[in-house]
């Protein structure tokens, strides 16, 4: 689950950067110009970053996309959009905060955001049980989906969760009703709909709010059916050991190239150097630009011919001989 | 059978018992009771003294199903392939092929049931425990399909522990195409029951098994999005008596009816003829 502490490939950048802010302290406090040296030793940061980042292995982007610096939906609805108001419950049992929802504007236009929501910290992640819903996070999306069709405004969903909660009032309020409608609505829903996944998308509980026009990726995000942990626990009975982690990480080809090469997302959305997470403001750009290009192009789709693509399109989806 | 080895003491089976050759005799996996397997049979394997639903196989539930001689199978040809190159997939394959036939995890058939046409896939939990990757979810899309052009009503029986993990997310794929397929069906008003065996869990659970016009489920089947162990690993706690079955899942509101195998037949046809307009089956009088 998510980590606070510095990733252990992370740890020359974290090293580096400490020596540049001590740096900087001393100077400030002797009011003595450092720029020529810290200018040499950022630009060494930077090269540190990107080399790292370069040859990050799967496992490693599992961490990053599971880091709980990196930013999460409400951070992307607070960077990249405007006008936000967000919409709760699901008008049949309860309010779920590990999705958050609502109106707000991209560019101006008004558009219904939703995504899965993680926390920070052990109070914010016990409020939002760290981004993994009941059944009623998903009909709140359902109900925000419906609601959006009917005044003809598209749907930008996020994708952050390690999975749909595996609990006793889950089940037995029908977590699985919840998700199978979920994608049934969505392949059927008439406005556009573009799926971002900016951190872990976990199996059936991201797909849930997966279903769409188009599915964007950022660069370090994973998509996967089944965590690495609990495919190697069942392949090697071992899902602890970095290896096993690290063998199954490989073989379930869950990163953002591994998953265009699969025809599953359209696009990946490069993060900043160093990843999402050393640059919240330049992420939410990036992330920001690829929605506005990607909604114009859909917006040239009349609302019959959108679900045909989309439903063409996942029919399409899967790989057998005959 | 266990009882026979020659490390163990016989149970003292009655006189009449050992003139029988031993495999004849079969066990009741819930109370053990042990009869002829002739018996068993004959009783659908549903155990006569304490109406267990032992599992089954695909080809049982098209003879349960549908009317004799009226069928024939569907896309028999299609063929799981290893799209992502997954450690030791493709001699997994090859066993499962060896121990359950060539279908993958799930038979698709055309016939009659009733008198009716109908599309009817039956999942086979033998393959790999009835795990969803793309061949199952392109047997369905074309069940469907098949259904969507001719009005023929689409009768899934499921039995699955979940998405292939061995496609990846090809795997998890499958949930939205086969979904989407029966949003297509609802559109036209194509009737499609879901019938719930033991188990139903994962990436069935949470797409075409909950989506049925009517939902119905064997007794005592295990229904459920994870499955009872990750449940009890993630609360910490042991789960309620009788979580998850399918007697439980009526009482909370998940299904229409909880159905006694010998009944499945009547039941669907029941329900498919109010849902297509058709007349009652003969043998139905107003009361
Ligand atoms: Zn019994």
């Amino acid at each position: 689950m998510a980590s606070s502490t510095t990733m252990e490939f992370e740890k020359p950048i974290a090293e580096l950067e400490r020596q540049i802010d001590e740096l900087k302290k001393t100077a400030g406090k002797r009011q003595l110009s450092v720029s020529d040296e810290i200018a040499p030793l950022e630009r060494k940061l930077d090269a540190l970053r990107a080399e790292v980042y370069k040859n990050l292995t799967p496992l490693q982007r599992v961490q990053v996309a599971r880091n709980n610096k990196r930013p999460f939906t409400l951070d992307y609805i607070q960077l990249a959009f405007t006008d936000f108001i967000e919409l709760h419950g699901d008008r049949l049992y309860a309010e779920d905060a590990a999705i958050v929802g609502g109106w707000a504007r991209l560019d101006g236009e008004t558009v219904m955001v939703i995504g899965h929501q993680r926390g920070r910290d052990t109070k914010e992640n016990l409020k939002r049980n760290f981004g993994m819903p009941h059944p009623e996070g998903y009909r709140k999306a359902l109900r925000l989906m419906k609601l959006a069709e009917k005044f003809h405004v598209p749907v930008l969903t996020f994708i952050d969760t390690p999975g749909a909660w595996a609990g006793l009032g889950a089940e037995e309020r029908g977590q699985s009703e919840a998700i199978a409608r979920n994608l049934f609505e969505m392949s059927r829903l008439e406005v556009p709909i573009i799926a971002t996944v900016i951190g872990e998308g976990g199996s059936g509980g991201a797909l849930a709010l997966g279903v769409a026009d188009r599915v964007l990726m950022l660069e370090n995000a994973v998509y996967s059916v089944i965590t690495v942990e609990g495919c190697a626990a069942i392949l090697w009975k071992d899902g602890k050991s970095p290896e096993m982690k690290e063998r199954a990480a490989s073989a379930l080809r869950i990163t953002a190239q591994d998953l265009l090469e699969l025809g599953v997302i359209d696009e990946i959305i490069p993060e900043p150097v160093g990843g999402a997470h050393s640059n919240r403001e330049a992420a939410a750009q990036a992330v920001h630009e690829a929605l506005v290009r990607t909604l114009d192009d859909l917006r040239r789709y009349k609302p019959d011919k959108l679900v045909r693509r989309r439903r063409e399109k996942y029919l399409a989806m899967g790989q057998f001989a005959e | 059978m266990a009882w026979f080895r020659k490390e163990r003491k016989p149970r003292q089976p009655r006189r009449e018992k050992l003139e029988i050759p031993a495999d004849a005799w079969e066990k009741c996996e819930a109370c053990g009771h042990t009869d002829l397997r002739e018996k068993f049979v004959r009783n659908l394997n549903v155990c006569p003294q304490c109406d267990y639903h032992r599992r089954i196989r695909a080809a049982d539930y098209v003879n349960i199903l549908i009317d004799e001689n009226s069928w024939e199978e569907l896309d028999v040809d299609l063929k799981s392939v290893d799209p992502l190159g997954f450690p030791e997939y493709p001699q997994r394959l090859k066993k499962a092929i060896a121990n359950a036939g060539d279908g993958d995890a799930i038979m698709s058939v055309a016939g009659t049931l009733g008198g009716m046409p109908v599309s009817l896939g039956v999942m086979d939990f033998a393959f790999m425990g009835g795990s969803m990757g793309s061949v199952v979810g392109e047997k369905i899309a074309r069940l469907g399909q098949r259904s969507l052009e001719r009005k023929y009503p689409l009768v899934i029986v499921c039995a699955s522990g979940g998405a292939r993990m061995q496609e990846g997310v090809l795997s998890l794929m499958q949930m939205a195409k086969t979904s989407a397929l029966l949003a297509q069906l609802a559109e036209r008003r194509v009737p499609y029951v879901s019938i719930l065996t033991n188990p139903t869990t994962g990436g069935v659970s949470a797409s075409f098994a909950m989506l049925g016009d009517a939902i119905l489920a064997e007794p005592g089947a295990v229904i459920g999005f994870a499955g009872p162990r990750v449940i009890k690993q993630t609360i910490g706690q042991d789960l309620p008596e009788g979580f998850q079955t399918a007697e439980f899942l009526l009482d909370r509101g998940m299904l229409d009816a909880v159905v006694h195998r010998r009944d499945l037949k009547s039941t669907v046809g029941q329900l498919l003829r109010h849902m297509s307009g058709q007349p009652a089956a003969s043998g139905w009088t107003s009361p």
